[in-house]
């Protein structure tokens, strides 16, 4: 698994990458009240907006960690936006997406340094 | 930047893992790790402590309250006269273009007016009080005392363990009351829609008095963050945001708060900043309204959002004063101003968010119903 500074996971299975966000970032933003996510089909660039969260405080942003296509979407997360809090490194996923270029993994942190990121 | 001033609950809001923020100029618990979320239904199903010591407590004392009453009609549209002893009202200073100041509580306290005003403006309350209201009337403000809100349907029997008496209280009655031996000035109010009490102990005993009601298995505290969404839901205003210097108390939707007697065919008429400006909006009507909103998506339209007539084109008729998520009323809520002609409930209207125009319904306010002790 990789990290982005974003605060966001990318696990690799097959040709895909899964994108969710970190546990830190969900304790940070709070109770998850509304999710809004990319079409899949949708050709993305690295750190394009393709995904609101907000949260009983706010809204943010989630970025495209690569360039690619969205290929799958979480849709039962927009009906259950709390699972970004229950759950965020399992169930609440929000994109795969298929890596035009693989290597911009490279540019990601793995656990151990993005733990001493978040400190 | 100036240093946060503490309340005299910070170590135990600390103690409780609060996350604190800066607020008002004060440090003040905006969640604890129950979570914005869970403290707000805690309230409404239970009972919630809220720590509200950053606000302004202020005693107005002349030779009688009467006396006090007549000067402070003078500053506010309210009937102060008229509030029995014993008995809290809301209330709100205006200038003299009729905007709001500030909102906030006065109580009769027999032979003195006891006012708690918002955290962000006391010191230009007591400074507007001081200026218009000495030497006849004395302004203190109370810095030896904290105050805090016990408030949700467990909220009686809660506080009824420390002084049976409590229960007695009617809603906006104000008393002198001993809790566990404190002597303590409670009113039976709160800003959350919810029934419940608020409470102005001496700050030396302000922690021993909230452990003892925290002890209790239906009493969580409740930061800031809950205390917003929950006042949101009640239709309550935050000043600042949905009232401010510019906002006469006609187009807040607050002309029940200015009773008769101060109308301008009541027996005291007149006699407070910007009298003809709200006369003229009671008269004539406004052209802008604070209504209740509820948009029809699940995504919240926070302050700021624009509102519209249509879907497509035209330039905003109004603007979201206040918005977020409502965990009771399980979808986003807001408040904001319209148009006259959109004010009606029920109009369907549109706010802008992220650029996409997303219909939203003018609602009755307050969008959950109120619990209170009547």
């Amino acid at each position: 698994m990789k990290f982005t500074e974003e605060h966001e996971w990318l696990r690799v299975e097959g040709d895909v990458v899964v994108v969710g966000i970190t546990e830190h970032a969900s304790e940070q933003l709070g109770d998850v009240v509304f999710v809004e996510l990319p079409e899949a089909g949708t050709e993305v660039t690295k750190d394009e907006e393709v995904c609101v969260i907000e949260s009983v405080k706010a809204a943010s942003d989630i970025l495209a960690p690569l360039d690619g296509e969205i290929v799958e979407v979480n849709d039962p997360l927009v009906d259950e936006p709390g699972k970004v809090n229950d759950d965020p490194l399992e169930g609440a996923w929000f994109f795969k997406i298929k890596p035009s270029d693989l290597s911009q993994m490279d540019d990601y942190m793995d656990e151990a340094a993005y733990k001493d990121f978040i400190g | 930047m100036e240093e946060l001033k503490q309340t005299a609950l910070f170590d135990l809001h600390v103690e409780l893992g609060a996350k604190m923020v800066g607020f008002a100029g004060y440090s003040m618990p905006v969640q604890y790790p129950l979570g914005v979320m869970k403290e707000h239904l805690h309230t409404r199903q239970a009972a919630g402590l809220f720590d509200v010591s950053h606000m302004g407590q202020v005693v107005l004392q002349a030779k009688s309250y009467e006396d006090a009453a007549r000067a402070f009609e003078t500053l506010v549209p309210q009937d102060v006269l008229g509030l029995g002893a014993g008995r809290q009202r809301y209330g709100f200073f205006t200038n003299e273009a009729g905007g709001i100041e500030d909102d906030l509580m006065f109580a009769n306290r027999g032979d003195h007016l006891f006012v708690v005003v918002n955290a962000a403006c006391k010191e230009a309350d007591i400074a507007r009080m001081k200026a218009a209201l000495a030497p006849d009337v004395v302004v203190t403000e109370i810095t030896d005392r904290a105050l805090v809100a016990l408030q949700g349907p467990a909220a009686e029997a809660a506080l009824a363990r420390l002084n049976p008496a409590v229960a007695d209280m009617a809603f906006m009655d104000f008393a002198e009351v001993e809790l566990d031996g404190v002597a303590c000035w409670v009113s039976r109010s709160g800003y959350t829609g919810e029934d419940g009490y608020e409470i102005s102990i001496p700050e030396t005993e302000a922690a021993g008095l909230c452990r003892k009601l925290l002890d209790m298995d239906d009493v969580e505290p409740i930061g800031l963050g809950a205390r917003d969404s929950l006042r949101l839901e009640g239709g309550l205003c935050l000043y600042g945001n949905d009232i401010d210097a510019s906002t006469s108390p006609i187009e807040a939707a607050l002309t029940w708060a200015i009773q008769k007697v101060r109308r301008a065919d009541g027996a005291r008429a007149g006699g407070f900043p910007g009298a003809d400006r709200i006369y003229g909006d009671l008269a004539e009507g406004v052209a802008r309204k604070r209504v209740g909103l509820a948009p029809q998506g699940r995504a919240p339209m926070r302050a700021g959002t624009q509102l519209f007539a249509a879907a497509e084109g035209g330039d905003p008729i109004g603007e979201v004063t206040s918005g977020g998520f409502g965990p009771t009323y399980e979808g986003p809520v807001a408040m904001g101003y319209v148009g006259a002609a959109q004010a009606a409930v029920g109009t369907e209207i549109f706010g802008e968010v992220r650029g996409k125009r997303m219909p939203v319904t003018v609602a009755k306010m307050p969008l959950v119903p109120a619990n209170f002790k009547r």
